[in-house]
């Protein structure tokens, strides 16, 4: 639904950093890509190729399953856009996205924040905890600027014992990230029933805000202006990375952080800095969507964002706009798709299993495409060597004859 | 408090420790096994759930334990082939493709129990193996010594691979891959088989731990069950640095901060239960806060062998 979009974007994409890690091939795809002008049509075809394939075999999970697949995807595209259906798919965009460049900022840097939903769900109670009372105290223009500011403090925060463990001694983002996560789930779940429990309720809940408090909706439609608050942050998150000398030191980071030091970066508050900017931003997505959609937050609720925009992010190349037609390709598939598995009576996780085919599909058309690039062989070394002397015998003895 | 100090009492807290640990320290010799080598298995999680849930539907068919372990040992091994061939063979990202093994296996597994088990929800049967006369003794008798068998395979398998990776040429080989790469290469030994080894073994044991947290902790599976147990794993990996009798004590640990949490709700002293779940990883963090730096991490982990470069 979006080809021309995203053939815009790819073609306007200045670089594309690849989901690997940085290495022997990073560079020379950038410079391949030039030689041969075929990347704009290239670069579609390995955006969109993994969601295609992934559905695909979804489909035939589904019919494994006794269901009907042409039934699901057409009750996901109805449940998605058809009528008013839209709007809740641009309404469920505004934290994908905002949590996407949250995302982008440090995968950029090659380094991986995977605590974002701790950092979401601490940065959402202070906002669900403080939005009925701030409110009401003062002006609601007021309390949403306090709040998000709070929000986007919580969430930076939160990775702030990652980030600092990691300039300092290098410890693995990766564990420390997602042990904080599971510390701020817990914590938010104390929040919720120790200091913002609705004393009107049994369960445990914060109170809920008035529906005529929420953020306001855009003029004509049901979208909170949220929305329009991931968008203005995507374009300017983009201007940064590829038009300021913050963007290039970025990339210049993320490619070699010892590189990065020899040209006069600090590498340490580097990664510090990139840690509180990808928190802050997931603090944000967290105030939005509170204080837009939800309006209140109880224990054990964890919408789990992160996990399944993460594949997206790859398939954007990691570029803050570019990942807007995804974002909403994926809004309409999570906010369609959860109805529709209701519908076809599938457990809701049944998309957890089509985002995972994404992942892994992603990862294998890259690996194609970049060794069709490079013209090399799509066998590694060591493991062509096992298979190269049976072949080999194989083919003279056909030259042979 | 006098109640808490029966002698029922404490053989239920010490079974509580022993359930909680041990699917733990299955998960995190495997892993340990797997990081050793240079491979960081994200996945575990995944691999823990499908051996769960194998484990569970075997031991269901059959109404043998033993078979349903066995049948999630075999689940977590095939789930450990895509990262085999994926990451190893062909040096794919083994971040984004652990992420995606975690997502599958708990959408699988979620998908099937709810399609196939979700209303009558069946028990696997229990088992248990009275150590004739040890299991006489008192409170230890009803509970170390009357666990299922299956138990004193784990304990088994943990020791066997403790040896194997610290005594034995196989261990110094997967020790070397995780090094430095290259000097096994050199050396005439295979990266690429040593760490499809590691992997397998790592996805063997994640299927073990699940499959015993569903057939012999619990007796059932529940969507998620594991709940985050994967992700420990690979944080008593890191603690424990490739000791394997360190692993086993990290995990006892564990195991007991989570009976400690099972006792609490049981007293009539209001603690909240996440207070007690968040204990374990307060304790890593300060843990890594304070020796953050003797905390080894190879620095090959987490990057695929390319042969020749830098």
């Amino acid at each position: 639904m979006a080809t021309t979009e995203e053939r815009t974007r790819a073609e306007g994409a200045p670089t594309a950093t690849t989901a690997q890690r940085p290495g022997s091939e990073a560079a020379p795809t950038g410079a391949a890509e030039r030689r041969h002008g075929v990347s704009a049509l290239d670069m579609v075809v390995r955006s969109v190729l993994p969601i295609v394939l992934a559905l695909a075999v979804a489909a035939l999970i589904l019919l494994a399953l006794g269901k009907n697949p042409l039934a699901f995807y057409g009750s996901v595209i109805d449940n998605g856009i058809v009528g008013q259906n839209w709007q809740h798919s641009l309404v469920m965009m505004c934290p994908l996205l905002l949590i996407a460049i949250a995302l982008i900022v440090v995968f950029r840097g090659q380094l991986w924040n995977l605590g974002y939903s701790g950092q979401f769900l601490l940065g959402g109670v202070v906002v669900a905890g403080l939005a009925p009372q701030l409110i009401a105290a003062t002006s609601p223009g007021f309390a949403y600027v306090v709040l998000t500011l709070a929000a986007i403090a919580v969430g930076a925060a939160w990775t702030f014992i990652p980030a600092w463990l990691k300039a300092r001694f290098g410890t693995n983002e990766i564990i420390t990230t997602l042990v904080m996560s599971t510390i701020g789930i817990g914590l938010t779940n104390i929040l919720v029933v120790y200091v913002f429990q609705d004393p009107a309720v049994q369960s445990p809940q914060t109170r809920a805000m008035d529906l005529s408090v929420e953020l306001p909706y855009i003029p004509g439609t049901q979208v909170h202006i949220g929305f329009i608050v991931a968008i203005v942050v995507a374009i300017v998150f983009q201007f940064v990375i590829s038009r300021t000398s913050f963007g290039l030191r970025l990339d210049v980071f993320g490619a070699s952080p010892k590189s990065a030091l020899h040209v006069g970066i600090n590498s340490r508050r580097m990664t510090i800095v990139l840690f509180l900017i990808s928190g802050g931003l997931i603090g944000l997505a967290a105030a939005m969507d509170i204080l837009g959609q939800w309006g209140y937050m109880r224990t054990n609720w964890n919408p789990d964002y992160g996990d399944t925009i993460m594949p997206f992010v790859f398939l954007a190349r990691l570029s803050p706009v570019g990942c807007i037609p995804f974002v909403a390709f994926y809004s309409v598939f999570a906010t369609g798709g959860t109805i529709a598995a209701q519908e076809t009576g599938l457990s809701v996780d049944f998309l957890r299993v089509i985002v995972a085919l994404i992942l892994v599909f992603m990862t294998i058309t890259e690996y194609v495409g970049t060794k069709r690039q490079l013209g090399q062989s799509y066998l590694p070394d060591e493991l062509k060597e096992t298979v190269r002397r049976p072949l080999a015998a194989l083919t003279r003895r056909s030259t042979a004859q | 408090m006098s109640d808490l100090l029966t002698p029922t009492f404490i053989s239920a807290f010490i079974i509580a420790c022993l359930a909680g640990a041990i699917p733990l320290m299955l998960a995190a010799v495997g892993e340990t096994v797997g990081e050793q080598s240079g491979v960081l298995n994200l996945g575990i999680e995944g691999m823990m759930l499908i051996g769960a849930y194998v484990g569970y539907v075997i031991a269901l068919g059959s109404g043998s334990v033993w078979l349903g372990m066995l049948g999630g040992a075999a689940g977590g091994a095939v789930m450990s082939l895509v990262l085999i061939v994926l990451n190893v063979w062909l040096g794919l990202n083994q971040i984004v493709l652990g992420i995606a093994i975690t997502l599958a296996g708990g959408g699988v597994t979620s998908v099937l129990y709810d399609q196939l088990y979700s209303k009558t929800a069946p028990r696997v049967p229990t088992n248990s193996l009275k150590i004739p006369g040890l299991s006489q003794l008192p409170v230890v008798g009803n509970s170390i010594f009357s666990q299922s068998g299956v138990f004193w395979v784990a304990i088994a398998l943990a020791v066997v691979v403790a040896f194997m990776l610290k005594r034995t040429n196989w261990g110094l080989g997967i020790r070397a891959a995780g090094q430095k790469p290259s000097s096994l290469d050199t050396a005439g030994g295979s990266v690429m088989a040593t760490r499809s080894q590691a992997v397998l073994l790592g996805g063997t044991f994640a299927g073990l731990g699940g499959a015993f947290l569903s057939v012999v902790a619990t007796s059932a599976f529940t969507p998620f069950m594991t709940n985050g147990l994967g992700y420990i794993a690979i944080i008593v990996t890191m603690l424990s640095r490739a000791r394997i009798l360190a692993v086993g004590l990290v995990s006892l640990v564990y195991g007991a901060t989570v009976a400690v949490g099972t006792v609490l709700q049981l007293t009539s002293l209001n603690i909240p239960t996440d207070l007690v779940t968040m204990l374990p990883y307060v304790v890593v963090m300060i843990v890594l806060l304070i020796f953050g730096r003797s905390v080894y991490i190879s620095p090959v982990l987490g990057a695929p062998y390319t042969r020749g470069a830098r």
